[in-house]
C-alpha cells in the first residue's frame, strides 16, 4: 500500500473524534433572525461607503421631479389630485436604480457564490437584502418627500401618520418584487432591461393603491372606510407575495 | 461514514446530458485530485457538491446529511474561481461577515486569527479593492478556511495564485489533511495536485471515466492517466 | 395518435366555427340600441375567458414543473401562455373596436379592459424573458417563478381594479347590457366559447410540440460542441 494512502487511513482513524458532532436539525428563529440582519448590514455598509446607488437614486427622483414640471402646470389646483400619483411614481423610478443593484452587485468576484455555499438559507439572503433595500428606499422617499412639496407648493393638511404607513407598506412592496426579480435576472444578459419590463406590470395594484391613499393623506383625508379598503388591498399584497417569493427564491438561486 | 457520497447524479441543460449518472464515494481523510479536459464536467460537480446547482437527478451527501439542506453546507468549505469577497469591504469585514453566516461563536476573533495565518494582518483594515491579486487570493483561501470545514472543494486552486498564496494554500491543505479532513480539487497542476493526492478521479465528457488510489506511477508520469482514459 | 387528436379537434372546430358564423350573421338580429356592432361580442366574450383561464391554468403548470423538474410542463405552461396572451390580444382589439363604434373612443379605461391589458403586459413580459435566455432548464425554471407572480397578480389584479372603479366610476364596457339583444345570442357565445376552446388546444399543442423540437435542436448543438 502505497506511503500516502496509509498516512491517509491513519489520520482518518485518529481524527474521526475531532470532526464536530452532527449540526443541530435546522437553525433557530434567532439565528435566522441574526443571519438577516447579517447581510442587511452587509448590503447597507456596502451601499453607504459607495453611496453609488443612492446619490443616483435621489438626483434621479429630483430630476423627474422637475421634468414633471414641464408635464403639468405645478401651481394648478389641480395637482392635489395627482400628488400621489407623482409622487409613487418618482419613488417607482428612482427605487428601480437601488433594486436593480441589489443582487448585480453579487456577481462580481462570485460573491453570490460564497452566499448561496454558507449554510445561510436562501430565504434568509432574500430578506436581509429586500431589507436593505427598504432602509434605502426609505431614505430616498423621504428626501424626495420635501422636495416635492417644495417645487409643487403643497399645503400640508395633517395626516402625517397615515402617510408613513402608506409609504411603509407600499414601500416593502416595491421592495420586496424588486429584490425577488433582482434575483431572478441577475444572470440574465439583458438584466436592466427585464427588471423594469416585469416589476411595473406585477406592481400596478400595489402602485395603484399607494397613489390613492398619497393623494388622500396629502389632501388631509383621513383614513376612513371609504379609503380603508386600499390599505387593505396593500397589506394583503404585501404578505401574499411576501410568502410566495419566500418560498420560490430558493428555485430562483440555485439553478 | 463517508465523508461524500455522490450517487447518481446527472445534471441536464434542457435535453443534453452535462453529467452522466455521476457516482463516487471519498472516504475521509482522503485527497481526490479531480482531473479531466475543459468542459468535460469537473466545475459543474463540484458547483453540485457545494449545494451551488441542483443535479436534475440523483443527489450529494456530505457525512450522510443532504449538501442540499442548508446546515450540511456548514461543513463544506469553497473556493472557486471567484474571490467571492467583497471590494468595498474591508478584509475584517469580509471574514467577520463569513464567520457570521457559518455561525461562529466568536466571528470577530476568528477573523483575525485568519488574517495572520495568511499574513494580512497589516491590511487587516485595508479594501479588498486596493488588494494586489495575491493579496485577494489569500484572503478567499482564509475565507475558505475560516469555518474549519470537514470537507474543502476548490476549482483549480493553484490556478493564477503567486508564490507566497501558493505557499500559504500548500501549508493549509497540508495542515487539514493531517487532521483528518477531506479534500476535493479539481486541477490542471497535475504534479502539485497529484503529490498531495491519495485519490483521483477522471472525468470525461460527463461520466467518471477513472476513480482509484492515487499511484506512484501516476506522479512520475503524469499523462498516464490521459493516456490511458482519454481520448485522443 | 396525437395527430390523430389534432385534426379530430381541428374539424370539431370547422364544424362549430361554421355554424356558429352562420348563425351569428344570418340568424340572430340585430341589437336594438347598437345595430351591428354587437356581433362582436360573440367573440370578445369568449376570447376574454380563455385568455384569463389560459393564465390561470399555466400558473398551475408552472407550479407543477418547480416540483418535478420535467421539462414537459414548462413546454406545456409556456404554450398556454402564448395562446392566452393571443386571446387576451384579441379582447383588447374587439373591446377597442366596439368602444370606437359606439363611444367614438378607441380606448376606455374600463375595469375589464384594464385588468386584460395589465394582465397581457405581464404575460408579454413573460414571453420576452423566455427569449432572452438559451438554456432550456434556466430558462424553465425562471420563466416559472415569473409565470406564478404573473398568475397570482392576475387574480389581484382583477379584484382591485374593480373596487377601483366602483370607487372612481368610469366607463363600463356593456356590450350586452341594456337589454337590447337579439333572443339566442347567450347560446351562441357559449358554442363560440367551445369553438375558440377547440382552436385553444390546437394551438397550444401546436406550439408545445415546437417547444420540444427546439429543446432537442439545443441539447444537439450542445453535444456537437462538447467534442
Amino acid at each position: 500500500m502505497p506511503a500516502s494512502e496509509q498516512r491517509a487511513e491513519h489520520s482518518a482513524q485518529q481524527s474521526t473524534a475531532a470532526f464536530r458532532a452532527e449540526p443541530a436539525a435546522g437553525i433557530t428563529l434567532t439565528q435566522f433572525t441574526q443571519l438577516i440582519w447579517t447581510i442587511a448590514a452587509k448590503d447597507l455598509r456596502s451601499e453607504l461607503r459607495t453611496k453609488e446607488a443612492i446619490n443616483a437614486s435621489v438626483a434621479f427622483s429630483i430630476v423627474i421631479l422637475v421634468l414633471f414640471s414641464f408635464a403639468f402646470d405645478p401651481s394648478s389646483e389641480q395637482l392635489q389630485e395627482f400628488s400621489g400619483g407623482l409622487l409613487w411614481l418618482v419613488f417607482s423610478f428612482a427605487g428601480a436604480l437601488v433594486l436593480n443593484r441589489s443582487f448585480a452587485r453579487e456577481t462580481q468576484n462570485d460573491c453570490l457564490d460564497g452566499l448561496l455555499a454558507s449554510p445561510a438559507p436562501a430565504s434568509a439572503l432574500f430578506l436581509g437584502k429586500s431589507l436593505a433595500n427598504f432602509v434605502l428606499l426609505i431614505v430616498v422617499e423621504f428626501v424626495s418627500l420635501p422636495v416635492f412639496a417644495l417645487f409643487y407648493n403643497l399645503h400640508w393638511s395633517g395626516q402625517f401618520w397615515p402617510l408613513v404607513l402608506v409609504m411603509l407598506l407600499g414601500t416593502w412592496a416595491l421592495t420586496m418584487i424588486g429584490t425577488v426579480f433582482s434575483a431572478l435576472t441577475v444572470n440574465l444578459r439583458l438584466r436592466e432591461l427585464m427588471l423594469p419590463t416585469l416589476v411595473y406590470p406585477l406592481m400596478i395594484p400595489a402602485l395603484m393603491s399607494a397613489m390613492t391613499l398619497t393623494t388622500d393623506f396629502l389632501s388631509g383625508i383621513p383614513l376612513g372606510p371609504d379609503n380603508m379598503i386600499w390599505v387593505r388591498l396593500l397589506v394583503a399584497f404585501d404578505f401574499i407575495f411576501t410568502a410566495v417569493s419566500i418560498a420560490v427564491i430558493d428555485s430562483v438561486l440555485v439553478g | 461514514m463517508n465523508a461524500l457520497e455522490i450517487h447518481g447524479v446527472w445534471k441536464y441543460y434542457g435535453d443534453f446530458p452535462a453529467l452522466r449518472n455521476i457516482a463516487l464515494d471519498v472516504t475521509p481523510g482522503s485527497t481526490v485530485a479531480l482531473l479531466g479536459r475543459n468542459g468535460a464536467g469537473k466545475t459543474t460537480l463540484l458547483r453540485i457538491i457545494a449545494g451551488l446547482s441542483r443535479p436534475s437527478q440523483g443527489g450529494v451527501r456530505i457525512h450522510g446529511s443532504d449538501v442540499r439542506k442548508d446546515v450540511t453546507r456548514r461543513r463544506i468549505g469553497v473556493l472557486g474561481h471567484g474571490i467571492s469577497l467583497y471590494d468595498e469591504l474591508s478584509a475584517t469585514e469580509n471574514l467577520t461577515l463569513y464567520a457570521r453566516l457559518y455561525g461562529l461563536d466568536e466571528p470577530g476573533k476568528t477573523a483575525n486569527e485568519w488574517l495572520e495565518r495568511t499574513g494580512l494582518e497589516r491590511v487587516r483594515d485595508g479594501l479588498v479593492r486596493e488588494f494586489s491579486r495575491g493579496m485577494r487570493q489569500r484572503l478567499a483561501v482564509a475565507r475558505a478556511f475560516l469555518h474549519d470545514p470537514d470537507v474543502l472543494l476548490f476549482d483549480e486552486p493553484f490556478t493564477a495564485l503567486d508564490d507566497r498564496a501558493i505557499a500559504v494554500l500548500q501549508g493549509l491543505l497540508a495542515d487539514a489533511h493531517q487532521r483528518g479532513r477531506t479534500i476535493v480539487m479539481s486541477t490542471h497542476q497535475l504534479k502539485e495536485a497529484l503529490i498531495l493526492a491519495t485519490h483521483v478521479a477522471l472525468i470525461r465528457r460527463g461520466e467518471i471515466a477513472y476513480s482509484g488510489v492515487r499511484t506512484q506511477e501516476m506522479v512520475d508520469d503524469t499523462g498516464w492517466l490521459y493516456r490511458n482514459y482519454e481520448e485522443n | 395518435m396525437r395527430d390523430k387528436i389534432l385534426y379530430a379537434l381541428a374539424a370539431i372546430a370547422a364544424v362549430l366555427l361554421t355554424r356558429n358564423l352562420y348563425t351569428i350573421f344570418f340568424v340572430l338580429g340585430e341589437e336594438k340600441n347598437q345595430g351591428a356592432i354587437w356581433r362582436i361580442f360573440e367573440f370578445h366574450f369568449p376570447a376574454g375567458i380563455l385568455g384569463l383561464m389560459g393564465f390561470i391554468v399555466a400558473t398551475v403548470f408552472s407550479v407543477v414543473y418547480l416540483i418535478t423538474n420535467d421539462l414537459r410542463y414548462d413546454a406545456i405552461a409556456a404554450a398556454i401562455n402564448e395562446v392566452s396572451l393571443m386571446f387576451a390580444a384579441i379582447v383588447l382589439v374587439t373591446g377597442s373596436i366596439w368602444a370606437r363604434i359606439i363611444w367614438g373612443v378607441w380606448w376606455a379605461w374600463e375595469a375589464r379592459l384594464t385588468s386584460m391589458l395589465i394582465c397581457w403586459l405581464i404575460f408579454a413580459g413573460y414571453l420576452m424573458l423566455r427569449r432572452a435566455i438559451d438554456e432550456p432548464t434556466q430558462r424553465a425554471r425562471l420563466s416559472a417563478v415569473v409565470c406564478i407572480f404573473g398568475g397570482v397578480d392576475a387574480v389581484i389584479v382583477y379584484k382591485s381594479i374593480e373596487w377601483y372603479r366602483t370607487l372612481h366610476p368610469g366607463p363600463v364596457l356593456t356590450i350586452r347590457g341594456g337589454g337590447g339583444m337579439p333572443p339566442g345570442w347567450q347560446e351562441t357565445a357559449y358554442w363560440n366559447l367551445l369553438a375558440m376552446t377547440c382552436l385553444a388546444i390546437i394551438l397550444v399543442m401546436v406550439r408545445m410540440r415546437q417547444e420540444t423540437v427546439s429543446r432537442e435542436i439545443d441539447s444537439l448543438r450542445r453535444l456537437a460542441h462538447s467534442f
